[in-house]
């Protein structure tokens, strides 16, 4: 049996990529009910109860139409941080990321693919959620380029994020700390459900502390063009906290933390 | 100029925590050998495998495949290298054949088919190649662990205990496919605690205790300076000496 390997290592990563990438994504998309409806439908009832409880206006915005893009949001940013964090903790626990640190794929390769994968699930839900929400709501589209930036960043933030909770997590209950006690909180109190200026002074300036705040409210600035706080801040804060955990998750793949005893 | 040894590893430690699981092993393994690497649980095996693998990191010493080594030169060592792991790890999401190419794809391979199914066929795992993995019985499973391991045809390959819990049947079907395969020039290294088949295949043998190598030789050698029948007859002898 002789060796059928490819020339290059640039051709074999290539090839490494697209096939971790591949396999992440059919993982999540075998069991779409579970990770793309669910979350749909979730979304979709906080909608219809809060829409139904708090008939006001946001400013000139409906509160209708003003939570829509924080519910998108919170999905997208929930789906991909959920995503990267339990293919790895399920791998890391049934033994079988084995198949994935046995073969020569890089730190690089390694890092694109799950956050890719978790981004798309993240995409996925996140249009599920938009397609549903115009059954009950006209959305102006503002600044689409700005919506689609805060949404591409915001879902590799969280899918970067929940690879470190993956690696750092030994156990299940560790990783639902990360998601019950980070995740969940920061995503609450980001703004999905209002706008900060209706907040007392102390709590807007807490707030601004939350990169979940700019997120969101970056990525409700594309649909509506108005904005807690300047779209270019947000877009500076996450990318900032997005190449700072990027970077610490690099430096976790190379060293093996976690991963190679 | 000689060619490198399939294996060569020298001088290498790893402690975790208070207990030392190797303790300066020095070993080379010559390409196209039949090797045993035995020793009772505990002794550092599965260690020594997985610092081999690179997925655990050895605190000193140096380890290389087929001369590349495998912390500076990973990707060239790790290509050369396939490992059937102890535990009966799997991918419940996947069928048989998705997981032969997928682990294809992760060596950089593409459109390996072929090989796909002659592997598939030569563990008599055809029949279940559409089958889920969690579907399946501890054997298949094991087959399943051979074939993931040698979907890159890699040069050297090791068995960490790869007949544990399976019948003799398969066991019979796996040993002749393995000794095929040494046969056809690649390095074979096996540990088992099924002592008979060792004594059967291997042509050298390292016994491993408290993480060195307490005895390194011929099958035949080793027998012979025991004084012993059998190489259980053996390695009871060398787990009783201090």
């Amino acid at each position: 049996m002789t060796n059928p390997l490819p020339d290059s290592f640039s051709a074999s990563s290539l090839i490494g990529f697209r096939t971790l990438l591949h396999k992440e994504i059919l993982r999540f998309w075998k069991v779409r009910f579970q990770t793309v409806a669910a979350p749909v439908l979730n979304a979709v009832l906080f909608l219809l109860i809060f829409s139904h409880v708090l008939d006001r206006k946001i400013g000139e915005i409906p509160y209708t139409a003003f939570l829509v893009p924080g519910l998108i949001m919170m999905s997208l940013l929930q789906n991909a941080f959920a995503n990267s964090s339990s293919s790895l903790i399920q791998s890391k626990i049934s033994g079988n990321i084995i198949f994935i640190l046995l073969p020569p794929i890089s730190c690089r390769v390694f890092y694109a693919s799950y956050v890719l994968a978790a981004l798309f699930r993240g995409l996925f839900v996140a249009v599920g959620v938009w397609l549903v929400s115009l059954f009950f709501v006209d959305l102006p589209m503002a600044h689409p380029i700005w919506a689609l930036a805060f949404a591409l960043l915001g879902g590799a933030l969280l899918a970067t994020f929940g690879m470190i909770a993956g690696i750092w997590s030994d156990k299940f209950d560790q990783l639902a700390a990360f998601q019950n006690f980070l995740i969940m909180p920061l995503t609450m109190l980001s703004g999905v459900f209002y706008s900060i200026h209706s907040l007392p002074p102390l709590w807007q300036k807490i707030s601004h502390a939350n990169p979940f705040f700019f997120m969101i409210d970056g990525f409700r600035y594309g649909f509506f063009g108005q904005s807690d706080t300047s779209p270019w801040l947000g877009l500076s804060v996450v990318g900032f906290c997005f190449l700072a955990l990027a970077a610490l998750t690099l430096v976790m793949l190379s060293r093996g933390y976690k991963l190679r005893g | 100029m000689p060619s490198a040894p399939a294996i060569r590893i020298a001088a290498l430690t790893k402690r975790y925590g208070s207990l030392q699981a190797l303790a300066g092993i020095d070993l080379d393994i010559a390409q196209g050998e039949f090797f045993g690497l035995l020793g009772p649980n505990g002794a550092g095996k599965t260690t020594l495998i997985s610092a081999l693998a690179g997925l655990v990191r050895a605190d000193s010493g140096t380890l290389e495949v087929m001369g590349h080594n495998v912390v500076t030169d990973y990707r060239n060592a790790r290509l050369k290298l396939g490992v059937v792991p102890q535990e009966l790890v799997f991918d419940p999401f996947f069928t048989v054949r998705e997981i032969l190419r997928y682990q294809s794809g992760y060596y950089g391979i593409r459109g390996n088919d072929k090989w796909i199914e002659e592997v598939l066929s030569r563990l008599d795992l055809l029949p279940k190649a559409n089958a889920n993995m969690r579907t399946l019985s501890g054997g298949m499973k094991r087959r399943a662990l051979v074939a993931q391991a040698l979907v890159h045809r890699p040069p050297v390959i090791v068995l960490d205990e790869p007949t544990a819990g399976v019948d003799v049947e398969l066991r019979q079907g796996l040993w002749q496919f393995i000794k095929e395969l040494n046969a056809e020039g690649h390095t074979i290294v096996l540990t088992t605690h099924y002592l008979e088949e060792a004594e059967e295949l291997c042509g050298r043998i390292a016994m491993m205790k408290t993480g060195r190598i307490v005895a390194l030789d011929t099958t035949a050698n080793l027998l012979s300076r025991f004084a012993a029948h059998s190489l259980e007859e053996m390695f009871m002898e060398v787990i009783r000496r201090d």
